[in-house]
Formats: C-alpha cells, sequence, structure tokens
C-alpha cells in the first residue's frame, strides 16, 4: 500500500490513508473544529500546517458553517462530510471510503457523490459499497468479491461490454388494430440480416416486447425498417445495455443474495 | 508521547464535556466531607474527654484523623474507579470511534497509556478535593505532612493498579454497564481478598491475602513507603496495561 508493506509498516500505511467507515467515527461530545483538530494531531500534523489543512478541508467539505457545533448535533448529511473531512484532513494518498452515502436522502447522496468525484483528482479513492448506480456514476474501476472471493476486476465499461457478449436490441411493437400474431413478428426478425436469435420477452395490453440477439454491429434500422413495412407500430428499439447490477448477479449468482457477502469495491482516481 | 499526551487530553476532555466528571467529582466530595467531619468530630470530642478527666492522652491528627480517613478513601475509591474506566474502550467500541484510532499512525500503547493517564489524572482531581479538607487541620493544628503525602502516593498508586483492570476490562465488551460492572466486581473481590487472613494462616489464605489491594495500602496509610508495596501495586499496574494490549491487539482479527 503506498509502496510500504502493511505487516513491517503499519504506521506508515497508516499515515497515507484516509479510512470513513460506515458510519463516521464522530465524538457526540466534541465540537467539529475541535474534532477535526484532534484527528489532525492524531495523524501527525501540528501548527501552521494543521491550521492550513483545516481550514481546506472545512472548505472542501462545505462544513465551515458548523465549525462551532457538537458533533452530537449535526444531521446526517453534515455527519458524512465531517467525516469526510476527517479522513482527507492529512492528505492521504489512498482513501478508503465504505459506504458514504449509506443513509443519506437523494440531495445529500448527490452531493456526496459530487465531493467524491472532486476529490479522484488528488486521492486515489477504494469506495466499497452495495449501491451499483453509484459505482456506474464514480468510478472507473470496478473489483467485484464474491464470499470474500475476486469474481471480477475491471473497468465499468469492459465489464459492461464483456457480460454482454452479443448485442442485444429490444424491440417493442404493437399491432395496427389490436392483434398481432407473435409467431409472425418472430419470423420477420429473424429474416433481418445479421440476427442470431429472437426471443419474445413479454406481451400484455397490446405491448410486445422481443429481445434480438445479432452478431453484426449495427441492425437496429433494418429492425427499425423491417417492422415498419410489415405494418405493424414500432413503439421502443433500444440496445439492451446490461446494468452494472445485472453483472453483478450474473457473476456472483442470482440464486444467492446475501448481500453482506458480496461487495463491490471500486477504484477511482490517479493511480 | 505526543500521541499520549493527544489520548489524553481527549479522554479528560470527554469527561468534563459530559456530566460524568462533575458528578464524580461532587459524591467523592460530599462523601469525603462526612468522613472527614465525622474523624473531626470524634478526635475533638477525644480531646474534651482527655481535659475533664484531667488525664493525658497522647492526641496525634496524624495517627487519630488522617491515617483513617485516607484508609476511608481508599475503600470509596474502589466504587467509583469502575465509573471512571467503564467507558474507555466500551464507548468507543459501540460509537465505532475505535475504527478511527485503530487506523491512525499511532502505536496501541500510545492509546492505552493516553487512555489510562487520563482516568488516574481525574482520580487525582478527586484526591485534590480531599486536599481541601486536609488544609484545616494545617490551618489550625500541627500535623505532621510527610505522610499524608504518601498515603496520597499510596492511593495513586492504588487507584493506577485499579483503573489499570478496569481498563483491561473496558476492552473486552461493547457494553459499558458490562464492563462497569465487572470492574466492579473484580475491584470488590480484590479488596474482600484480604479477610482470609482472619481465621486462616494456611499458605493459600497468604497468597490471597497478598493479592488483596488494600493491605498493601496499610503501610502507606501509616506513613510509611515500603517499597514491597510500591514495586505491588506497579506490577498491577502493568499487568493491567499489557493485558490490555493484549486485548486490543486481539480487536484486529476478533471482529
Amino acid at each position: 500500500m503506498a509502496g510500504y508493506d502493511i505487516l513491517e509498516q503499519p504506521l506508515e500505511v497508516k499515515r497515507h490513508i484516509g479510512y470513513l467507515p460506515e458510519t463516521p467515527p464522530l465524538y457526540p461530545e466534541m465540537e467539529t473544529a475541535e474534532y477535526l483538530s484532534f484527528v489532525g494531531k492524531l495523524k501527525g500534523l501540528s501548527g501552521a500546517e494543521l491550521r492550513r489543512r483545516l481550514d481546506y478541508v472545512c472548505d472542501r467539505c462545505a462544513i465551515a458553517d458548523v465549525k462551532n457545533k457538537l458533533l452530537g448535533k449535526l444531521s446526517k448529511g453534515y455527519r458524512q462530510r465531517v467525516g469526510l473531512a476527517q479522513a482527507i484532513i492529512h492528505n492521504p494518498d489512498v482513501l478508503i471510503l465504505d459506504e458514504p452515502t449509506a443513509g443519506l436522502d437523494p440531495k445529500q447522496i448527490n452531493e456526496t457523490r459530487d465531493l467524491i468525484k472532486s476529490l479522484g483528482g488528488d486521492h486515489t479513492i477504494i469506495l466499497s459499497t452495495h449501491i451499483l448506480p453509484e459505482v456506474e456514476q464514480t468510478c472507473e474501476q470496478v473489483i467485484i468479491i464474491n464470499k470474500g472471493k475476486l469474481a471480477a476486476t475491471d473497468s465499468v465499461h469492459n465489464l459492461q461490454n464483456r457480460a454482454r457478449g452479443a448485442e442485444s436490441v429490444l424491440v417493442e411493437v404493437s399491432g395496427r388494430n389490436g392483434s398481432l400474431d407473435f409467431a409472425a413478428v418472430q419470423r420477420r426478425l429473424e429474416q433481418v440480416a445479421g440476427v442470431s436469435r429472437v426471443v419474445v420477452k413479454q406481451s400484455h395490453q397490446n405491448r410486445n416486447s422481443f429481445e434480438v440477439e445479432s452478431l453484426k454491429g449495427f441492425v437496429r434500422g433494418d429492425l427499425a425498417r423491417a417492422v415498419v413495412e410489415s405494418g405493424w407500430d414500432l413503439n421502443e428499439l433500444r440496445p439492451a445495455a446490461m446494468s452494472l447490477e445485472e453483472i453483478f448477479l450474473q457473476l456472483t449468482g442470482a440464486e444467492t443474495d446475501a448481500k453482506e457477502e458480496k461487495e463491490a469495491v471500486a477504484v477511482k482516481g490517479a493511480q | 508521547m505526543r500521541n499520549v499526551l493527544i489520548i489524553c487530553r481527549k479522554e479528560l476532555r470527554s469527561y468534563f464535556a459530559s456530566p460524568i466528571a462533575y458528578l464524580l467529582l461532587t459524591m467523592f466530595a460530599l462523601i469525603f466531607g462526612f468522613f472527614f467531619w465525622n474523624a473531626l468530630g470524634y478526635f475533638v470530642l477525644m480531646g474534651m474527654e482527655s481535659q475533664m478527666r484531667g488525664q493525658m492522652i497522647p492526641m496525634n491528627l496524624n495517627e487519630m484523623v488522617i491515617r483513617p480517613l485516607l484508609s476511608n478513601v481508599g475503600v470509596v475509591g474502589l466504587f467509583f474507579i469502575p465509573m471512571i474506566t467503564m467507558r474507555l474502550f466500551a464507548e468507543e467500541k459501540r460509537s465505532g470511534t475505535i475504527e478511527l484510532l485503530a487506523t491512525s499512525p499511532i502505536r496501541d500503547i500510545e492509546i492505552i497509556l493516553g487512555k489510562w493517564l487520563a482516568a488516574v489524572s481525574l482520580y487525582a482531581c478527586m484526591l485534590l478535593l480531599s486536599a481541601v479538607n486536609f488544609a484545616f487541620l494545617f490551618k489550625y493544628g500541627r500535623p505532621d505532612w510527610k505522610p499524608l503525602l504518601i498515603g496520597y502516593l499510596g492511593l495513586l498508586l492504588q487507584a493506577g493498579a485499579l483503573l489499570a483492570i478496569g481498563t483491561f476490562i473496558s476492552t473486552l465488551t461493547k457494553n459499558q454497564i458490562i464492563a462497569g460492572a465487572a470492574t466492579f466486581g473484580v475491584c470488590l473481590l480484590l479488596w474482600v481478598l484480604e479477610w482470609v487472613s482472619g481465621y486462616e494462616t494456611s499458605t493459600w489464605a497468604q497468597v490471597l491475602a497478598y493479592m488483596s489491594i488494600i493491605t498493601h495500602f496499610e503501610s502507606f496509610a501509616k506513613g510509611v513507603l515500603d517499597s514491597k508495596d510500591a514495586i505491588f501495586y506497579v506490577t498491577v499496574i502493568f499487568l493491567g496495561l499489557f493485558f490490555t494490549a493484549r486485548s486490543m491487539e486481539s480487536l484486529r482479527w476478533r471482529s
């Protein structure tokens, strides 16, 4: 870690990491500024350097207005931000965040994510989370861990490509006068050049989706033309991109849903 | 050393930011004041009796007031010490702040020493309150100050030993009440162990009596600095803190 051996030089390693546990480690009877200066001193800062970093993190995490409030009285969003400020006060190379947005409201979640994104420029961030859209939004590299074993490690984009394999497109078709012959549609779609397989996904209330798998890169234009020329209405046509969530389930096995055992660790940042 | 002081300052701040410190200090001041008043009342009565009978009973403030009072403080301390130490680690484990300390570039032993020093300092504050009472003795009488000083040293050593045990017990649980109750039980047991020597003279009884925290205080209360007793307390302090360090180390793989 950061060029040091964890077992041989634990103190050096700790000097180079900042850690925010799931619940921010705050002392409720302390004031914000007092707490941050205590943590700063613990991490080895002192004097003018400590004051400079204190002002910097207060500014960066937007907690300057609660500087003299008791930590026990702060709202959840502020606590989270003070927790982040605490983790970056000694300017660590590596920042480890454990579910930083758990229990926040949507606005706070967005603010926290933006903050994490902006911190990515200065620190390598290791983000451990179960909230996968968060990973899609903020991270570059993803590590999926299943029951303590490494299941996958790659960039978000590569993972999506890899899991999808062949390109697949979702086509939603409806008949002109209410009724539709599925078999006919399926047959017609299969005739389009490049299509390898057509599956009927669902059909209810005149909404009929077909999943079309193809080998070739672009069949969407041909699919649309085929549907319209056959006299049906084309309601929707979109690439069935797999969300990270589906990849996650695919990799970890959908049958076990014990979330604790699975963990997506995402890395963002410079190195 | 710097880290020890940082932790110690923070712990003292926690004691005095919450009602704990004030509650303990007030209760101790009240109880000690009552003891002092009693001891002095008895002393004055003895003085008047000796005058009325016209015969001189040797009157000595050190022997008749200070010594029993110091012994009393030692016993009262047994009840206060669990309340001082129970939160030291249990609270941090419950609230998760122990993770902050564990991931900071600071050694376990520095955390432990800092916390223990803060506990000893709070106890010293309590003793300081009792010294206010003794100041009156010096104003109106002429007691010897050296035995009093040694008595205080003994009290600090004795408390240091019990506080080290309490600190250790506090690392074992997340629950402050459990930590407090267990520490109280151990303190009480270490006190009453000495009773065995009242009816038994076998080797076992002697060993048990020797382990009693109270027996080692008697020489200090008399104003005698006996290295044997001082070493006993220092050993218990060392052992207590050593076990605390072991227990903290095991937290890393237990949790």
